[in-house]
């Protein structure tokens, strides 16, 4: 049972780096909030707890409707799109694929740029973002079902390729017809999660079932692992699994896409961090990631928000930026022999 | 045909000839013509799990993802007795536990699959095979890639298994002599349709072999048993 009590350990330890990521991204921040009334002033909103943090009230705003929910949705899309990126990585068998595999990408970037070039109206970017990218994912599904028997997943990826190139050039072209909202579409690409309280409350159900469905399947995952016709010897409906890991991902995928823009590199980076560190079965790679791809993107997000404050860099930049060498450095101090 | 409980039917034909595929065919995981009955009851009429819980197979290559132990691989065979959102019992680790140490498999238990020799891989498939605790396996080419020794010994411990247990085995197997060994009923296919069935001594004879295999072979016998030899051509 030590390796059970490894994985409480890890869990353990995630969480102690996700609130402390949290902590940090509460804490500092471009209006040079006092740390300690800020402290005082989340303690004063716990139940039972009546504290005065000295706060005035443009502070106090400051702090409830901008850095609060700017930390718990930076939080919610970074542990959303890691945890889709392991949940396609088992069901695809693949250490590469990543959320936008199978379209979502490609989906939402075309509706978000019709929705910008032809009603010029924010507001309806994150459902035209949603709608996208499930619209994107579905048809890459669909295309692969009618392409290939017997449900293998080359076929999908090879779907998924095709409707994000034929949905990218789509994209590039209404984009062409006006070049003066080209920055627009551009800035929603690079991400952002300053979305607030409204974003969160949004995408929070679906955050909620897809999470919870692909952490029941961890273990089926791992069946996945040894292939389909043994899976299916198993009495696994490899399939129906599959389906359901990817209904999950997608839909986990779409919620982040519409609260955040494409964030590259959390989806891939984050699970394969994981599984270097805590090893390859996905019932500890799941959770793990939720939790890793969390505190990862509230730390980046952080980063964003006081490198060049008060100006923002985005956050697409900043994981890229910070996300790439720390994974050269994972990779290389777990140095092993490929087999 | 029929094939008795406690029975080693072993399915021999040249290569494309359609052993495989049968195999996964009595398995349930392709489409097919005819029957495949187990017990009287047809094997694509029940559902996934009660299947695994009546037939274990292990393909030609099985997918032995390399980080994965051996323990975690082994326990994969009570997954037709998990259900869907539940997980392993301290039965299934102890059922698992009991077959490693079986196939003294033990001290292995906690090694990546991806660190361990033919011979051992070849073990550890058939434990989670066993671990399956079916009273039938299908075994796609349980020898290949093993030297002569490690043939000798994975065949050993799988008849020595049916025996104690009473288990029912079809394998493929491509090499007729160790087929005709240790198989009671060979199945010859050729061109996807069963070409001879029944003893060894029936099924491997030089007509038949010369005619389905397209070689030139010489058949003797020891203790019984057929041993084919391979022939150069002469005058060529």
């Amino acid at each position: 049972m030590t390796r059970h009590r490894f994985r409480l350990w890890a869990l353990g330890a995630a969480v102690v780096v996700l609130l402390g990521s949290m902590a940090a991204g509460l804490l500092v921040g471009a209006a040079g909030l006092a740390p300690g009334s800020v402290l005082y002033a989340l303690l004063d909103r716990l139940p039972f707890v009546s504290i005065d943090s000295g706060l005035l009230p443009v502070e106090q705003g400051v702090l409830f409707e901008l850095r609060v929910p700017r930390v718990l949705l930076a939080g919610l899309v970074g542990g959303l799109l890691a945890i889709a990126g392991a949940g396609y990585q088992g069901v695809f068998r693949n250490p590469l694929a990543d959320p936008y595999l199978l379209g979502a990408a490609a989906g939402a970037g075309l509706t978000v740029t019709l929705v910008i070039v032809v009603t010029g109206d924010s507001g309806a970017v994150p459902v035209a973002a949603f709608a996208g990218a499930v619209g994107g994912v579905f048809l890459a599904y669909a295309l692969g079902n009618t392409a290939g028997r017997g449900g293998g997943t080359a076929t999908l990826v090879l779907a998924g390729v095709a409707v994000t190139s034929f949905l990218t050039a789509i994209q590039t072209f209404v984009q062409q017809l006006k070049v003066e909202e080209l920055q627009r579409v551009y800035s929603w690409i690079l991400g952002d999660v300053g979305g607030g309280w409204p974003q969160l409350v949004m995408i929070a159900p679906y955050a909620l079932v897809s999470v919870v469905v692909m952490l029941a399947h961890g273990r089926l995952l791992d069946v996945l692992a040894v292939g389909d016709d043994e899976a299916t010897s198993l009495g696994l409906h490899a399939r129906r699994v599959r389906l359901f890991v990817l209904l999950a991902a997608s839909l986990a995928t779409a919620s982040a896409v519409a609260v955040s823009g494409l964030i590259a590199f959390v989806g891939i980076v984050v699970p394969h961090v994981v599984r270097r560190l805590a090893g390859w079965s996905y019932r500890i790679v799941l959770p793990l990631s939720l939790l890793g791809g969390a505190a990862f993107l509230v730390i980046a997000d952080l980063v964003a928000r006081t490198v060049l404050a008060p100006a923002e860099l985005p956050i697409g930049v900043v994981t890229a930026f910070v996300g790439a060498p720390f994974f050269v450095l994972v990779l290389r101090l777990t140095r092993r022999v490929e087999t | 045909m029929a094939v008795p409980a406690g029975a080693w039917l072993a399915v021999i034909g040249p290569n494309g000839a359609g052993k495989s595929t049968l195999l996964k065919a009595m398995m349930g995981l392709l489409p097919h013509d005819g029957e495949v009955l187990v017990g009287g009851r047809g094997v694509r009429r029940m559902k996934p799990r009660e299947r695994g819980r009546l037939i274990a197979y292990a393909p030609q290559n099985p997918l032995l993802p390399p980080d994965m132990t051996v323990a975690d691989y082994a326990i994969l065979g009570r997954t037709p007795y998990i259900p869907y959102l539940a997980r392993e019992t301290a039965h299934d680790r102890d059922v698992t536990r009991s077959v490693l140490d079986r196939l003294d498999l033990a001290a292995f238990a906690d090694r990546p699959l991806g660190h361990l020799s033919g011979g051992e891989r070849q073990r550890v498939v058939l434990a989670r095979a066993l671990t399956q605790q079916a009273p039938i396996l299908l075994l796609d080419e349980p020898t290949t890639a093993l030297d002569l020794g490690h043939q000798q010994q994975v065949l050993e411990l799988l008849d020595r298994l049916r025996l104690d247990d009473g288990l029912t085995v079809v394998t493929t197997l491509h090499d007729l002599s160790l087929a005709g060994q240790y198989a009671d009923t060979l199945l010859l296919l050729s061109e996807g349709h069963a070409a001879a069935s029944g003893p060894p001594q029936d099924v491997l004879t030089e007509p038949l072999l010369t005619r389905h295999f397209d070689a030139h072979v010489q058949v003797t016998h020891t203790h019984g048993r057929p041993v084919i030899h391979l022939i150069r051509p002469a005058n060529r």
